[in-house]
């Protein structure tokens, strides 16, 4: 049998992608909504789903719709914001208990349905716009998540990383947005934009449970009937090719340096040799075996942390490390022999073998949870290219030493920022 | 073996007291690819005054040594035990707390010699001085990452203001300075105290056969020559049961500010199924008051002063016990004044029957969540089981929480002598 039992069905306006599994004691639903990231718009996308949660028409304060979740056995629901390649996602997740593990035995799956589809289609408004005092709140909550960024310091150098990487590209852009933009959107020009959505945007709807097809096709139907849309334009990913390393030093009164690195991979999901730098990726620094872990830290003693990190739909690896601000040259350094290495053919079977096994584990252990495969089975509208996990199995397995060191070659450094301690800071370290 | 069977949950656990004492406990998930197991003993960063083993005179370690101990505990001989499970394909981790330092794996492949490699690992200590040494590298940016982050430095900033004395005041980790005294000597006297298997559990859930693995764990056991150990004399000093400061303020580079407040337990002594209930009992009440469906959520959200980052809790440990409500603010002062006020004003007004039953719902609902993860499983169970209480329990226990037994954990709780808070505010 297969390792996930994965229909999908396509209704108007909608895709439903049901996931049969035993496993588990309540069910899971997560709604997809997926366009491109376009700039004038990041913003307002951004605060759109906390607008949403904050009242419906039936329930048209946050705490009254929070009091309905309580009902519903403490269904939870939670908005999230990701850009996967050159999208910007906004997902909705809702998980509710499964009554029969409660000794109430009110069925709970339908009222959850409804209650999703009271969420996102039916925002409590008036004259065509948001209520001006929710989005007023919610632009105030947005814009601290925003600062806050700046105060979590592996995060904030992270995010300074890819604005100085893509500073050319769409994908420069913040999930969350910027704080100018926030100013400008008023609770009509935010519902403007979410009819658009409704209209235009690409709506896949995950449900994962002990639950049969048909009744969920049914619930589908009835709770989120949408308006059938145009076949969507597959957003190209750019792949640049780096003309000039860049190497960006900020300052802040922090006590550890972050050390965060991109580089350019040209090769995405859908591309045959993906799996190819999955394993190049795992020898790297995904793993606690791998190149930088052993290197920047169990032989150097530079870093508590030192590891990369796959974007598969943007085809980037991003490294990073918390290190003293005093041994970057030399971090810096051991980061890129690790790369020459694998590039020259430099690791071991071991280390081949040792990286396909911990990536299969990975693999299977992410279906065991149910947020971490719908985000696996989501690759594929993403990237418009199906591949199941036997095939991500078999796929690994496969990989042999010439593709990865082929794919390494095409791995190129495109930009190093190092977020410093100041000088006296050190001193302040010294004589802790 | 024994069975335990817990109908309205579908599950069966299986438990066993081995020999020499190791408490044993496999959960089968036959539908789940993964197994996680978890080694963990009762021994973590409080526990720094003892009587080491085969001593009479009591001794007092350095900060940071259960802590360092567990990351040493990885290095052998032949190398290092991260890659003997990544070539099996598993993942290793480990982690201390204030009472429990645990070792686990998690692995969809070849689980008893994933369980063979765990066991013996944890059981076979190997310290040198040179390779101390280098650890004190790696610990020191560990410490200094935590430094950087605001949220833990606000955390920690709240509970060394609620303790005088009590070492849950320190880091887990120590300081770069205390952990620079540590040497190969107090690890291993630590090990030898705190490593036996009698002050030990084991719990492996996934989808395994209880049988075969429990088996394997006994054969495993009885190969080794352990000889009875009597349970670890611990000291604490004397411990006021006021906080020790009521405010501190932390001066960093953030944009936004931080406020975490909390209300230290007075009598920190609970076991077994008082605990449960106690903890139970905060908790359903700081949901009434302060949980998303609350009017003072409402309130405190509509006024600027919480966004999403706002969140609270209760736990208690044998020793200590707090409850905690913080989060990011814009303005940290006004925002404890506001709880402060919330806090007595529940107290002044009768606790609605209809608010607890909704909460008690959410927190069922909760709880049925949490048991997706294998991982919580194993790490709460152990949590509990050090405390005497059983995990399963919580359901029942939900469902036995009565308004008059609430009113009493209220007054008891929540008094204005036992509040302490710390901020986060920007440097400028």
């Amino acid at each position: 049998m297969a390792l996930v039992q994965h229909h999908v069905q396509s209704l108007p306006g909608i895709t439903l992608h049901t996931i049969p599994t035993k496993k588990y004691k309540t069910t899971s639903i997560t709604l997809q909504v997926k366009r491109p990231i376009i700039e004038e718009e990041v913003t307002k996308r951004a605060l759109l789903p906390y607008v949403l949660q904050s009242g419906t028409k039936r329930y048209p304060s946050a705490q009254l719709l929070r009091e309905a979740l309580d009902q519903l056995y403490g269904a939870t629901l939670h908005v999230d914001l990701s850009k996967k390649g050159e999208y910007q996602i906004i997902s909705f997740r809702m998980e509710v208990a499964n009554e029969k593990f409660l000794s109430d035995r009110t069925p709970l799956l339908e009222e959850a349905f409804a209650l999703l589809s009271e969420v996102v289609l039916h925002p409590a408004q008036e004259k065509d716009a948001f209520l001006a005092d929710v989005v007023s709140k919610e632009k105030r909550s947005l814009r601290q998540q925003i600062q806050s960024i700046y105060d979590d310091k592996m995060r904030y150098a992270n995010k300074r990383l890819i604005e100085l990487m893509f500073e050319n590209e769409p994908y420069r852009f913040n999930v969350y947005g910027d704080e100018q933009a926030l100013d400008e959107i008023t609770p009509a020009s935010l519902y403007a934009y979410y009819q658009n959505v409704l209209a235009e945007d690409e709506f896949d709807l995950y449900v994962v449970g002990d639950l049969e097809e048909e009744v969920l096709q049914t619930l589908t139907k009835k709770h989120f009937s949408l308006a059938r849309r145009e076949q969507h334009v597959q957003s190209e990913v750019s792949s640049r090719n780096v003309e000039k390393v860049k190497e960006i030093f900020e300052e802040q009164e922090v006590q550890q340096g972050k050390l965060h690195i991109g580089y350019r991979t040209h090769t995405t999901y859908k591309d045959d040799d993906y799996l190819a730098l999955q394993v190049f990726n795992g020898i790297f620094g995904g793993f606690s075996h791998s190149k930088l872990f052993i290197n920047v830290r169990e032989k150097a003693s530079l870093a508590y942390y030192a590891a990369s990190r796959f974007e598969s739909h943007k085809g980037i690896i991003f490294v990073m490390s918390g290190i003293e601000t005093g041994n970057y040259a030399q971090t810096v350094k051991i980061i890129g022999e690790q790369l020459s290495a694998i590039v020259t053919g430099d690791f071991s079977d071991q280390e081949l073998a040792q990286t396909k096994a911990m990536i299969r584990n990975q693999i299977l252990e992410t279906i065991d949870d149910a947020t971490g495969l719908v985000e696996v089975l989501y690759h594929e509208v993403i990237s418009r290219h199906k591949r199941t996990i036997e095939e991500w199995l078999d796929g690994i397995e496969a990989v042999t030493k010439k593709q990865i060191v082929e794919v390494a070659k095409k791995v190129q450094l495109d930009t190093i920022y190092f977020l410093k301690g100041k000088e006296e800071n050190k001193v302040e370290a010294a004589s802790v | 073996m024994k069975q335990l069977q817990f109908d309205q949950l579908e599950e069966t656990l299986h438990f066993k007291t081995l020999a020499n004492g190791l408490n044993v406990y496999i959960l089968e998930k036959p539908e789940f690819n993964k197994t996680y197991a978890t080694f963990t003993t009762k021994y973590g960063s409080v526990d720094q005054q003892f009587i080491p083993l085969g001593k009479q005179e009591k001794v007092t370690v350095p900060d940071g040594v259960a802590h360092f101990l567990e990351h040493k505990l990885f290095e052998k001989e032949h190398g290092d035990v991260f890659q003997d499970f990544s070539k099996q394909g598993a993942s290793a981790n480990a982690f201390t707390s204030f009472n429990r330092t645990a070792y686990l794996f998690s692995t969809t492949d070849d689980v008893k010699k994933n369980l063979q490699t765990l066991i013996d690992f944890v059981q076979a200590p190997y310290f040198t001085e040179k390779t101390v040494e280098k650890e004190k590298g790696i610990i020191a940016q560990e410490i200094r990452m935590y430094d950087d982050n605001p949220d833990w430095r606000v955390y920690f900033g709240l509970i060394a203001n609620m303790y005088h004395r009590h070492p849950v005041k320190i880091d887990i980790a120590g300081t770069v300075a205390s952990i620079t005294d540590i040497t190969k000597d107090d690890l291993y006297e630590c090990y030898h105290t705190f490593y036996h298997p009698s002050n030990m559990l084991l719990f492996i859930v996934g989808p395994v056969d209880a049988n075969e693995i429990m088996s394997m764990v006994e054969e495993n056991q009885q190969a080794k020559s352990y000889s009875d150990q009597p349970p670890v004399t611990r000291f604490f000093d004397e411990e006021p049961s006021t906080p020790a400061k009521k405010k501190d303020v932390i001066y960093m580079p953030v944009q936004t500010p931080k406020c975490y407040m909390g209300y230290k337990e007075a009598q920190p002594n609970r076991q077994g199924k008082a605990l449960l209930q106690h903890e139970l009992s905060v908790n359903v009440l700081l949901e009434m008051m302060f949980g998303k469906s609350s009017k003072n959520y409402e309130t405190l959200y509509s006024e600027g002063l919480i966004d999403p980052s706002f969140a609270f809790d209760y736990t208690e440990e044998s020793g200590f016990g707090f409850s905690m409500i913080g989060g990011d603010t814009t303005d940290p002062d006004r925002f404890a004044e506001q709880i402060a006020t919330m806090v007595e004003t529940f107290k002044k007004e009768p606790l609605s029957q209809q608010a607890l039953d909704r909460v008690r719902k959410k927190k069922i609902g909760a709880f049925l969540r949490a048991l997706n993860s294998p991982e919580f499983i194993a790490n709460q169970f152990t949590r509990y089981a050090f405390n005497d209480m059983n995990l399963f329990d919580v359901i029942p226990t939900f469902e036995g929480l009565r308004v008059e037994g609430l009113q009493e954990v209220l007054a008891s709780h929540f008094q204005e002598s036992q509040l302490t808070i710390c901020q986060v505010k920007k440097k400028q």
